[in-house]
């Protein structure tokens, strides 16, 4: 009996987490306590128990699993806490030590993106100094870009068909960086299209997006002195549905023939389905997108197609506007800084030294 | 006037962003979340000027009878359905509306995505054509990695498994890699050029 009781005794007896530390949650704006701790292999959960000072009672504030060792507390700033962490099996238990006092305060830095706040600040001084250079009259030289310059070619070749110009200015929200891009070339488009007196159709997925482009190639009418060109029945809302919005696409495609399909912005799967259908109505396809998934596509089916960054470059191409053509020269030059510091990485990792690496983690 | 409040709006907008990524402290912290909500609710009243924008120009066409006035009148019909449904007896599972939504929605929204298995045939099949040397490559690496995916490659060749793999982890890696970082610096940039005003072809005209 007794070798039974002292068995049970000594079953109960269970070790208490180890290694408990307490700290302010870095990088936030307050409010939180974070704990962590060395799990204990008796364990089947831990209680936190927390004591607000000048207190003197520990309360339980939460219970987590057995696999959990980092916990964070929402608490007060400014007030002074201790911890400690109960390891619990069944009605047994056993209590870490407490804590340090530790209290909580907003962070007016988020240290982990300092490397961040530096790569953003060499390549906005960058892109500023460009800009800077071509206003002052300095000449920049940019690389051709075949789609851009067979957009002269597509508006041309509708306006000799009579035929409208279709502009589909990607699936996403006005919040996208790729549908702001496509509505900066829309406008180019647009100005171009009026001065030909060739329609331009721009069926829209999203509600917001639709007046944006109603209002934009209502502005490039008027600012080629073609008012009568704009039809704001051409510039319309389809459905938020992919699907229906693609069916709805192809069918546009199939009824009006377009002789010039301009595919720019942010795609999902629905990018063959359109550009396959463009295709075989035998209108000049140009299509952008920053979707890598869908570049594949794109390429396949269409005449001329933005790869990526192209997408960002073509309203200032279109435009030649030195402002933004300085910007584009700023993008090269950091893009050969990021090459330089890839070649440099290689060659630092491939010989052992991981500093480097460091550099660039969070 | 009319394009100096948007432009200071959206410089103070994309000024404030950038500034909460980088200050957790308030009055930044919690500010991406507060302009995701006023978004929301624009999207919500947007969504409105949509369905407006349809039912006026669906109406015209129908009053014209222009060509293809038939669609409209499906269109309209199928739009006071669900919107009668909807607001009349819920949307939840069982209801009118979800039972339209998915037994003719959903059914028709994968037919058009099964659609796509076709249109990738025919697009291979002008893309695979081996006219010029980059064609050949393309058409190449295409059949080392579609064998490399399924058994009957490492039957013809033990090898081919590894090469497909070591195609889709390296050059094709590496193209991905170089268009992302392209995309990353011309997104800052793009953003860059709307935030300070040199880009305002989005609020209309070219100037």
């Amino acid at each position: 009996m007794t070798t039974i009781v002292l068995l049970t005794l000594l079953y109960l007896q269970i070790s208490p987490p180890k290694d408990v530390r307490v700290f302010d949650t870095p990088n936030d704006a307050g409010g939180s306590i974070t704990i962590t701790w060395e799990s204990s292999p008796d364990a089947e959960g831990y209680r936190i128990l927390r004591m607000a000072l000048p207190d003197s009672v520990y309360t339980p504030v939460d219970w987590v699993d057995a696999a959990t060792k980092r916990y964070v507390d929402k608490v007060e700033d400014g007030v002074k806490y201790r911890y400690i962490i109960r390891t619990e099996r069944g009605s047994a238990y056993a209590d870490s030590e407490p804590t340090d006092e530790v209290w909580s305060h907003g962070n007016v830095f988020h240290r982990g993106r300092t490397n961040v706040l530096i790569g953003v600040a060499v390549y906005t001084t960058l892109l500023l100094s460009f800009i800077y250079f071509a206003k002052r009259g300095k000449k920049l030289f940019v690389r051709k870009i075949a789609g851009l310059d067979a957009v002269d070619e597509a508006i041309g070749r509708a306006t000799e068909m009579g035929k409208p110009v279709l502009y589909i200015p990607g699936l996403s929200t006005i919040s996208d960086v790729a549908t702001l891009a496509s509505l900066n070339i829309l406008g180019r488009i647009a100005r171009k299209a009026a001065v030909h007196g060739t329609r331009v159709i721009v069926p829209n997925r999203n509600p917001i997006v639709m007046p944006v482009c109603q209002e934009i190639v209502r502005e490039a009418c008027l600012d080629v002195g073609r008012p009568d060109v704009y039809r704001e029945d051409d510039i319309f809302y389809i459905t938020f549905s992919q699907f229906g919005y693609t069916a709805a696409v192809d069918g546009i495609m199939l009824r009006e023939k377009p002789a010039a399909n301009f595919f720019l912005g942010m795609f999902w799967a629905e990018s063959l389905i359109l550009a396959e259908t463009g295709a075989s109505t035998g209108a000049i396809q140009i299509a952008g997108t920053d979707a890598i998934h869908q570049l594949p596509f794109f390429i396949t089916a269409c005449d001329y197609t933005l790869i990526g960054e192209e997408l960002y470059a073509a309203s200032a191409y279109l435009s030649r506007e030195p402002l933004s053509l300085g910007s584009l020269k700023g993008q090269d030059w950091t893009k050969l800084i990021i090459g330089g510091l890839i070649v440099a990485g290689v060659i630092l990792v491939s010989f052992g030294s991981d500093w480097f690496l460091g550099l660039f983690s969070s | 006037m009319k394009r100096q409040i948007p432009l200071i709006i959206t410089f103070i907008a994309g000024i404030v962003m950038i500034i909460q990524y980088f200050i957790p402290h308030e009055p930044f912290a919690g500010m991406q979340q507060l302009f995701n909500q006023w978004y929301l609710i624009i999207a919500a009243f947007a969504m409105i000027l949509g369905i407006g924008n349809l039912l006026k120009i669906h109406s015209g066409r129908i009053s014209r009878k222009t060509s293809g006035w038939g669609y409209s009148i499906v269109l309209l019909t199928g739009l006071t359905v669900m919107l009668i449904s909807g607001l009349g007896w819920g949307i939840e599972r069982g209801t009118f509306f979800f039972y339209l939504f998915w037994n003719l929605h959903i059914p028709m929204a994968s037919t058009m995505f099964a659609l796509l298995a076709f249109f990738v045939a025919s697009a291979s099949y002008r893309a695979f054509r081996a006219r010029t040397i980059e064609a050949t490559l393309l058409l190449i690496a295409a059949i080392v990695v579609m064998l490399s995916r399924v058994p009957l490659g490492g039957y013809i060749w033990s090898k081919i498994p590894f090469a497909g793999d070591w195609i889709m982890s390296y050059p094709n890696m590496a193209g991905q890699r170089a268009i992302m970082i392209g995309i990353a610096l011309g997104t800052v940039s793009t953003s860059l050029r709307i935030i300070l005003g040199i880009e305002r072809t989005y609020l209309g005209g070219g100037k």
